[in-house]
């Protein structure tokens, strides 16, 4: 299945990725090429099959919901791009 | 005294108990190594030579005690995947360049524990992304050997390209890595080196920089099988802190190795046999297959019918999940932020354009197109489909053999810039190594041979989950039969 520059423009966006215009066309030549690699699962008959999403046959265990960790906060914050008092400083989102 | 450098692993932690010479001096030597070769093969992105020598001081302190664990004083690389308290970890992406973790991931928290000395952080392709090393914010790794015919830099593999290259150099005495894909198989194969997979669920995850989390295994790449067995068994442990590790017990692998494979039953799967693969690739695994019989084993022919939409499937489902995980890079908390934007949204855009490489943003597009509405059901829960078909291929054969052996590859080695116009071309390069991710399967690569312009081949052994002891009993025999000793000869 053929994928347009629109599509890409979307899915780019969906994926908060800035592409230039550019771009589109060359990255839908790209995923349509790798999309019509993947067609080919349709020959598989899945009929009836469930869905793998884990390799591991146990359930997702549980802890207690209590307190584990924490008073962290120059460790939370020493890799942000800008911090201040004990926050994270992000630009102004709201006009 | 002999070069410590070109020790096993097995060989340097016998010395270094038997105290014929301490950490610090086999530390020193790699560290001589790395840098004369580092320039050239471009292995290691950091090199943590004042840790180094503070750690191996320490196991020297140890040792002369009589003290010590598994690992004491083995200088080792650390794939640059694995979060190390302190020290830049960046997954080989400019999105996280300066990025210094306050803490430890569990697998090398497990190896410090056990005394092992750390030289740096090696070299991989972005987020674990690619098959050549070339993906890489640091630019490619090389890899030692060079083919007789040519003298062309050859890839060492990828994503683990500088675990592969750092141990087949003689930069490390065995290294971490990671396969999500194929990501150990693959390299230690284009090196000469010995890599294994666990089990999915062996080795944690917590403190790995995610791509795929449903894939994503932690590994060594060593120069022998017995190495393998040690350092595979200090990286495994049940950890509380990753929702997917397996509350097992983690046996000693070095128990499977000298037991041979007489009464082994080794399934030979026919779907392997693949268009295009080289008679060079055949005739090892022919070779294989007589080393196996010779040594009592019982070949079994085994089909594996959904072999060939594995890597299709995989396809899906690993850009999929890495769109999830990758959406952490906002340019908030942590990670590259772009310096202008004239909005919130362009903020994200901008940074995740600026901080991702060309193949990652093809990936996170390929994984928000086919979770998008409307997508989602055609190809994303049919490739969780097929992948249930594949682990059923699977489970289907283990009542008739006891592992399973396949070439690593389709090829040996090929050369810096061969495929990275084609990203399918690339992608077939796991075409042998995906299937056990998919069914989360043990895996292990084995140099068994080289090709005719002097490059090494591996061989893959599959086991049942959890039965990494069968593999490492069939990768012993195969190691003792091909006898391979070739090594690359040092051109840098």
């Amino acid at each position: 299945m053929a994928i347009d520059a629109a599509t890409v423009r979307k899915v780019a966006h969906l994926a908060r990725i800035k592409t230039p215009e550019e771009r589109l066309e060359p990255l839908a030549r790209e995923l349509s090429g790798i999309l019509d690699w993947i067609e080919q699962l349709n020959e598989v008959d899945v009929d009836g099959v469930e869905p793998m999403t884990s390799n591991v046959a146990q359930p997702l265990r549980l802890r207690e919901d209590i307190v584990t960790d924490g008073d962290k906060v120059a460790e939370v914050l020493s890799n942000a791009p800008k911090s201040a008092d004990g926050f994270f400083v992000v630009p102004k989102v709201v006009e | 005294m002999s070069d410590l450098t070109k020790l096993t692993l097995k060989a340097a932690l016998d010395g270094l108990k038997a105290r014929d010479f301490s950490s610090e001096e086999i530390t020193r030597a790699f560290v001589t190594n790395i840098e004369a070769a580092n320039p050239a093969l471009n292995a290691y992105v950091v090199q943590t030579t004042d840790k180094a020598l503070d750690m191996a001081r320490a196991s020297d302190a140890r040792l002369a005690k009589g003290e010590g664990g598994a690992l004491e004083g083995a200088p080792l690389g650390i794939k640059d995947l694995f979060c190390t308290d302190g020290v830049q970890t960046t997954a080989g992406s400019n999105m996280l360049k300066g990025f210094v973790p306050p803490y430890e991931s569990t697998v090398t928290a497990n190896l410090w524990a056990d005394g092992a000395v750390m030289l740096g952080k090696l070299n991989m392709d972005e987020f674990a992304m690619g098959s050549s090393n070339e993906t890489s914010a640091f630019g490619p790794v090389r890899n030692p050997w060079k083919s007789k015919a040519s003298n062309a830099e050859l890839t060492p593999g990828g994503s683990s390209g500088g675990s592969a290259s750092a141990v087949a150099g003689d930069l490390c005495l065995a290294a971490t890595a990671s396969d999500t894909g194929g990501s150990i198989r693959q390299p230690a194969a284009f090196t000469g080196t010995v890599g294994i997979k666990p089990t999915y669920g062996r080795a944690s995850r917590f403190g790995m920089v995610a791509f795929a989390s449903s894939l994503d295994q932690a590994g060594p790449i060593t120069k022998t099988v017995e190495d393998a067995a040690i350092l595979l068994r200090s990286m495994c442990s049940f950890d509380p802190k990753d929702s997917t590790s397996l509350d097992v017990e983690t046996p000693d692998w070095t128990a499977s190795l000298g037991k041979g494979v007489k009464g082994l039953r080794i399934g030979v799967p026919k779907e392997y046999v693949v268009d295009g693969m080289p008679a060079e690739i055949q005739a090892l695994w022919d070779k294989g297959v007589e080393w196996l019989k010779a040594a009592g084993a019982e070949i079994v022919e085994i089909s594996l019918p959904h072999t060939k939409y594995a890597l299709p499937a995989y396809y899906i489902i690993a850009p999929a999940e890495a769109s999830s995980n990758l959406a952490r890079y906002d340019g908030m908390r942590f990670g590259h932020r772009a310096s202008e934007a004239k909005s919130l949204t362009d903020l994200y855009e901008t940074s995740r354009a600026e901080g991702f490489g060309t193949e990652v943003q093809r990936r996170l597009t390929i994984g928000a197109y086919v979770l998008s509405a409307g997508f989602y059901d055609a190809y994303y829960v049919r490739a969780l489909k097929v992948r249930r078909r594949i682990a059923q291929d699977f489970d289907a054969v283990w009542n008739k053999v006891d592992a399973i052996l396949t070439p690593s590859t389709p090829s040996a080695a090929f050369a810096l810039g061969d495929k990275e116009i084609d990203p399918i071309q690339m992608y077939l390069n796991d075409i042998f190594t995906v299937t056990a991710n998919l069914a989360g399967l043990p895996g292990i690569s084995v140099p068994a041979g080289v090709d005719s312009g002097g490059l090494p081949l591996g061989l893959q052994v599959i086991g049942k989950a959890l039965d990494e002891a069968t593999v490492f009993q069939v990768a012993d025999v195969l190691e003792q039969s091909a006898g391979f000793v070739a090594k690359p000869e040092r051109w840098w």
